[in-house]
């Protein structure tokens, strides 16, 4: 859904007025009809949701590696992503719903994305930026993993590193998806819906099979550092 | 020390209400002492990475830090054996992922040491050029965010700002913003093209202004004084038995450059001073940095003005690729183009340390060779590692909050440390 605005011209003073009428209550009849096929949108729930959501998107402050300073630029002067509404950057997974993974991630860190991103919310979304986290780029060797490997990706932005604006597109193209259709079929197809975080018993009693979703890092997660 | 300053006693002598009065009827009830473990990170914005520190707190304060790292292993040394000596370099350059120039730099010193090869004085100069232009990049991201973590965001804008104008020069004379793969072994992979000169002339012309804006931003702000002034001490010789080396140990007021120490890529052509400070605290940290930004302006404009004619890379046939043209009218050329492409360079074996002096101290590369063309062993020396051993002594007995602003002024990159 694309709201387009058009330019008010010289009837803007005729519109204010009769917009003022209708709050007093004085359009009646046709004019009030008129009225309300001119100013009034009609639409579903889901898809007026689905427009607010795509336009205010609240990454999550995850830096992995390089891409997280090219990601960094993209809050910054040259591209601001304030303009598309994800200037809200939030520290919490709990509070973000667009994780962007910049960078390689390890074996040794790959399961703790997986929980940071099993602790967001629903809807959420996930950006693999740069070759490393889509496709292990140049260290094709033991230590590191493709996002594919271990979580759902919604979009893919190749470049290692990616330039900002690279990265701008992406957030764009997945705008464009969240408006256009969210259900896109993939993420039944790898049962990547509604992925929660378990505990470890949780986990067990639903019959996950062990180190599937929501099996938490042993040993790299902050409930065991305090032991 | 931090947690007996003016401040603090100030701080502390405020009493809210006697509501606070009547839970200390209580207090004797509670144990005197009760130890918190907090886990801070992998993913945390305050540790400028995937850095995980497991801190034991009495209160607000810290009593002991761990460092757990390993989160970013990439397994780049191990990769390097794999790759012949010129594909080890886009390798080794994402490694430290803000000094990648500084990357290239030791490991094609260490195969030229090994080589024997005589770099050509202008191919020195442009290493020099990009090599400082590199540092004002790093410093500038360590500025953006530190101060990002002390609260100030406007520094953070400012300073990416002229990042930016940094990567627009890089992204002139190699094409990439990051990880250029600019510097070669026998010198660098092309000239400078036209009208890059001027445009790190009118960058270097605007930078030391720039600096005086963001000292103007920074340096009388009561809260980043306050946040910075007398935390994080540790005494030179303290840092001097812990590697420490960079902007850290200077911060002490000891002079160790490698650029003057031990000058290297013709580093003793230029007039420059290596900044110090007296203390060793976070303030003079940030100050150190601060002055390095006006040194490597200083440096780049001299490079430019003697920056000799000639080849930009070695003429030796066996390390370098021929010039294309060539190609067309030598058969020599063909064969040594075809032998290269295919096979690499070959290295006499031996074994060379390469170090130079990266943004945050002293960063090395050892290369050890078998006269194979790839190289049998590449270990870094990585100025981040070594520096983050430092970090317990910095913020043990000072507050968290205080920990938050160290570890923003230590500047780890997680890359180099993990690689």
């Amino acid at each position: 859904m694309e709201v387009v605005r058009q330019p008010a011209g010289g009837e803007l003073r005729a519109r204010q007025l009769r917009a003022r009428d209708m709050l007093r209550g004085d359009l009646e009849g046709a004019d009030l009809d008129r009225f309300v096929e001119e100013r009034v949108m009609t639409t579903t729930l889901e898809r007026a949701v689905n427009w607010a959501s795509s336009n205010s998107l609240f990454p999550l402050t995850f830096g992995l590696a390089c891409c997280a300073i090219e990601m960094m630029s993209i809050v910054a002067s040259r591209l601001d992503a304030a303009r598309f509404g994800s200037e809200a950057w939030r520290a919490s997974p709990r509070q973000a719903d667009l994780i962007i993974l910049s960078g390689r991630v390890s074996i040794k860190m790959a399961p703790i994305v997986r929980r940071i991103y099993d602790q967001m919310l629903e809807p959420k979304w996930a950006i693999a930026m740069g070759a490393c986290s889509s496709s292990q780029g140049v260290f094709n060797n033991y230590a590191v993993v493709p996002a594919d490997k271990f979580m759902p990706v919604d979009l893919h932005v190749p470049g290692c590193p990616p330039r900002p604006e690279a990265l701008m597109h992406g957030i764009l193209k997945l705008r464009t998806m969240i408006q256009e259709n969210p259900e896109l079929g993939w993420r039944a197809r790898y049962h990547a819906e509604g992925t929660t975080e378990l505990a470890p018993a949780q986990a067990r009693a639903e019959g996950e099979p062990p180190g599937a979703q929501g099996e938490p890092a042993r040993g790299a997660s902050g409930e065991n550092a305090g032991a | 020390m931090s947690a007996t300053s003016e401040y603090r006693r100030r701080e502390q002598s405020i009493t809210l209400s006697p509501l606070e009065d009547r839970a200390d009827e209580h207090a004797a009830d509670r144990p005197e002492q009760e130890l918190l473990t907090l886990n801070m990170g992998p993913h945390h914005p305050a540790t400028h990475g995937v850095l995980r520190l497991l801190v034991t707190l009495e209160g607000e304060v810290v009593r002991e830090l761990e460092p757990i790292v390993g989160y970013l292993h990439t397994g780049i040394e191990k990769t390097c054996e794999d790759k012949a000596y010129w594909k080890v370099i886009p390798v080794i350059e994402r490694m430290d992922y803000l000094a990648y120039y500084f990357n290239a730099m030791v490991f094609c010193g260490a195969v030229e040491s090994l080589l024997d090869l005589e770099i050509p004085p202008r191919a020195q100069y442009l290493r020099v050029i990009h090599m400082e232009l590199n540092r004002i990049m790093s410093h500038l991201v360590w500025l953006g965010t530190s101060a990002l973590d002390l609260g100030a965001i406007s520094m953070f804008w400012y300073c990416f700002r002229e990042r930016e104008s940094v990567l627009d020069l890089f992204e002139m004379s190699s094409g990439q913003r990051m990880h250029t793969r600019y510097f070669q072994v026998g010198g660098v992979i092309e000239d400078i093209p036209l009208g890059f000169a001027e445009r790190v002339r009118a960058f270097c012309a605007a930078m030391p202004a720039r600096v005086d804006q963001y000292e103007a931003i920074l340096d009388r702000n009561e809260i980043v004084l306050q946040r910075l002034r007398q935390i994080g001490i540790v005494s030179e010789r303290r840092l001097l038995e812990l590697g420490v080396t960079g902007p850290l140990l200077r911060a002490t007021g000891n002079p160790w450059d490698l650029r003057k120490a031990a000058p290297y890529c013709s580093y003793d052509h230029f007039d420059f001073k290596i900044p110090v400070g007296t203390v060793g605290d976070n303030y003079d940290r940030f100050r150190v940095r601060m002055a390095e930004l006006r040194e490597s302006t200083k440096i780049i404009e001299q490079a430019l003005d003697g920056l000799p004619e000639g080849p930009f890379i070695t003429n030796d046939r066996k390390v370098a690729l021929p010039p294309r043209h060539e190609l067309a009218t030598s058969m020599e050329a063909l064969i040594h183009h075809f032998k290269l492409v295919t096979e690499g360079l070959r290295v006499p074996p031996g074994e060379f340390y390469y170090p130079v002096e990266s943004p945050r101290g002293e960063l090395g590369c050892f290369v050890r060779s078998d006269g194979s063309a790839k190289p049998a062993r590449v270990h870094v020396r990585d100025p981040s590692f070594v520096n983050l051993q430092a970090f317990p002594d910095m913020v043990r007995d000072g507050y968290i909050a205080d920990m938050i602003a160290t570890i923003a002024v230590l500047d780890p990159i997680l890359g180099g440390v993990d690689r």
